[in-house]
C-alpha cells in the first residue's frame, strides 16, 4: 500500500532539507511517530540506520530502516531492514528561491500475510494518510514560523546596527 | 491469537519427561510449585460415585501429560509471526479497539518476566493485544514465550500457538526461556483468575500464586507488570465452578480447578467453555508498567510475601485507574 502527502512551504529548499535529513527533528514535527532513534555510529547520510516506530490504531509499527538514497538536497529515501516492509522518501523541489514544493511517499505491507494482510493495508491507510498529513503541515508551520524568527531576529541587529 | 487459559506462572509437571509429568500431573492440585496452594485434597467419593475413580483420574492426567509436548523454544516461528501480524492487528485494533500503553518500559534487551492479568475465559483477547504489541514494537526478532496452560497446548487444533513461542506453564519452561535471553509472558492467576466471575472483572487475583517471584530471583530478571482491562467483559462470566471441578476431580485429571460458567455467544449459557466462545468485542486496553528489579528494590533475600503484596497492589492500583477511565461496559 501507498500513500502520499505533498505541501509548498515558504522557505529555501536547503531549510527544508537540513529539517528532513536531521532524525533528532523527526519527533518534533511527524504526526504518530514514536520514535525515531539513530542505530549505531552514523547518524545521516547513505548508509545511516534508525530504528523508527509509528502509532497506527492498537500497535506502533516500524522497524529498523536504512538510508538508501540521500541526494542532498532533493531526496531522502529509506527502505525496512527490520520489520514491516516499508519504503518512504521525501522528495523537495525549489519552487523559486524562496518556496519549496515537499513530497512525502511512504509505502508498507507486510509479505506473504495473505488476505488480512491486504485489508490491514487498505483499512491502517486512513490512519497512516492522517499521520503524513499532519506531518506536512507541522513542517510546514515550523519551517515557516523559523523563516519569520530569524527574519525578525535580522530586522533587530540590523535597527540595532543602524541606531549605533 | 487465541491462548485460552494460561497456567499460574510455575508449574512442576512439564520438564520434558512424560512418565514425570503424567505423575506429576497426577498429583498436582493447584500447579503452584511455592507450596502455597491447598493441601492434597481428600478422597472424593462422590467424584467416584460419578464413575471418575481414582485410576481412571490418574489414566486421564497420565494422558493428557502425554499430549503435553516437550518445550522446544525452536518451534517458535519469527516468520510466521511477522506474517500473521496484519490479523493481529485487524482483530486488535477493529474488534478490540486495544490500546497499548508503557511498551517503552519493558527492557530494551536481555531475558524479562512479564507478569500479567489474565481475563476472558478461554478466549483471552488480553493475550493477542500485547503479543501484537510486543511483536511490532520490538520486532519478531525478539524471542517473546507465553506460559499457558498444559491443557491449551495439548488442545487439538491449537499447536500453531507453539509458533507464536507458547509454552506449558512449568517451571523448567520458564527457566529454558529466560536462559535463552528470552521475554517470558505469565499469568500467575492462570485457569483461576480468567474464569472469575464478570463482577469480580477489576479485580487482580493471582490466587496466591507466587512461584514467578522465586522464578525471577533464581534466574535474576526483572519483572514487568502488564495489567489489561477488558477482557473479563467479553462475556457473561457467573461462576469459576470450583466445586464442579472438584467434584469431577478435574483438578487431579487435568490441573483444572475450575469448570468455569458463563453466559457467552453463541452457546447461550456455557459450561466448562472448552470450545471457547465468541467473545464480545469489549475494548481492551493493557498499560506495561515500569520494570522492577527484585533485588535492587527488596534487597538480595527479599521477603516473597512482601513482594508479592507490592507487585499486587501496584496492579490493583493501575487496575483501578483503568477501570475509573471507563465510561461504559464493552465499548470502553
Amino acid at each position: 500500500m501507498r500513500v502520499a502527502g505533498s505541501i509548498e512551504i515558504g522557505a529555501p529548499i536547503e531549510t527544508i532539507w537540513a529539517q528532513v535529513s536531521d532524525p533528532g527533528r523527526y519527533l518534533h514535527f511527524m504526526a504518530g511517530v514514536t520514535r525515531w532513534e539513530v542505530e549505531g555510529d552514523q547518524r545521516t547520510g547513505l548508509g545511516a540506520r534508525y530504528r523508527m516506530l509509528m502509532r497506527v490504531r492498537s500497535a506502533e509499527i516500524g522497524g529498523l530502516i536504512e538510508v538508501v538514497e540521500s541526494c542532498a538536497p532533493t531526496d531522502l529515501a529509506w527502505t525496512s531492514v527490520l520489520g514491516i516492509d516499508q519504503r518512504g522518501r521525501w522528495r523537495l523541489r525549489a519552487r523559486g528561491e524562496t518556496r519549496t514544493q515537499v513530497e512525502f511517499r511512504l509505502a508498507y505491507g507486510v509479505a506473504g500475510s495473505g488476505i488480512p494482510g491486504w485489508i490491514a493495508e487498505r483499512l491502517a491507510a486512513g490512519t497512516v494518510q492522517d499521520n503524513i498529513r499532519h506531518s506536512l503541515q507541522q513542517l510546514k508551520r515550523q519551517v515557516e514560523h523559523e523563516q519569520l524568527r530569524s527574519a525578525a531576529a535580522e530586522r533587530r541587529s540590523l535597527r540595532a546596527g543602524s541606531s549605533t | 491469537m487465541d491462548l485460552g487459559q494460561t497456567g499460574g506462572a510455575v508449574h512442576t509437571n512439564g520438564h520434558g519427561d512424560p512418565a514425570a509429568a503424567a505423575r506429576a500431573a497426577a498429583h498436582s492440585h493447584n500447579g503452584d510449585p511455592s507450596g502455597n496452594g491447598a493441601a492434597p485434597s481428600a478422597p472424593n467419593p462422590l467424584g467416584e460415585l460419578l464413575g471418575l475413580p481414582g485410576r481412571l483420574s490418574r489414566l486421564a492426567a497420565g494422558a493428557v501429560a502425554r499430549r503435553i509436548p516437550p518445550a522446544d523454544l525452536d518451534e517458535r516461528d519469527p516468520d510466521y509471526i511477522r506474517e500473521s501480524l496484519p490479523g493481529l492487528w485487524l482483530l486488535a485494533s477493529i474488534y478490540f479497539r486495544g490500546e497499548v500503553r508503557g511498551m517503552g518500559n519493558v527492557p530494551e534487551e536481555g531475558p524479562v518476566l512479564l507478569v500479567g492479568n489474565h481475563s476472558g475465559g478461554n478466549v483471552t483477547p488480553d493475550t493477542s493485544v500485547f503479543t501484537l504489541a510486543f511483536s511490532s514494537y520490538f520486532g519478531v526478532e525478539r524471542v517473546f514465550h507465553q506460559l499457558a496452560h498444559n491443557l491449551v497446548v495439548s488442545m487439538p487444533g491449537l499447536s500453531f500457538l507453539r509458533k507464536y513461542g507458547t509454552v506449558a506453564a512449568s517451571h523448567e519452561n520458564a527457566k529454558k526461556a529466560l536462559r535463552s535471553g528470552a521475554a517470558v509472558l505469565v499469568y500467575p492467576g492462570g485457569d483461576y483468575e480468567v474464569h472469575r466471575p464478570i463482577w469480580e472483572r477489576n479485580r487482580i487475583d493471582f490466587s496466591g500464586r507466587k512461584g514467578f517471584l522465586r522464578l525471577a530471583l533464581e534466574e535474576k530478571v526483572p519483572i514487568v507488570p502488564v495489567v489489561a482491562i477488558g477482557g473479563q467483559e467479553t462475556a457473561i462470566f457467573l461462576s469459576r465452578g470450583e466445586a464442579l471441578a472438584k467434584l469431577l476431580r478435574l483438578d487431579r485429571m487435568f490441573r483444572l480447578k475450575v469448570l468455569p460458567i458463563s453466559l457467552a455467544l453463541p452457546w447461550g449459557l456455557n459450561v466448562g467453555d472448552m470450545a471457547g466462545h465468541l467473545p464480545l468485542p469489549a475494548k481492551i486496553t493493557i498499560e506495561v508498567l515500569p520494570a522492577i528489579d527484585l533485588e535492587e528494590e527488596f534487597g538480595p533475600d527479599p521477603d516473597i510475601d512482601d513482594v508479592y503484596d507490592h507487585l499486587l497492589r501496584t496492579m490493583q492500583d493501575t487496575l483501578d485507574a483503568l477501570a475509573a477511565e471507563r465510561r461504559w461496559p464493552v465499548l470502553g
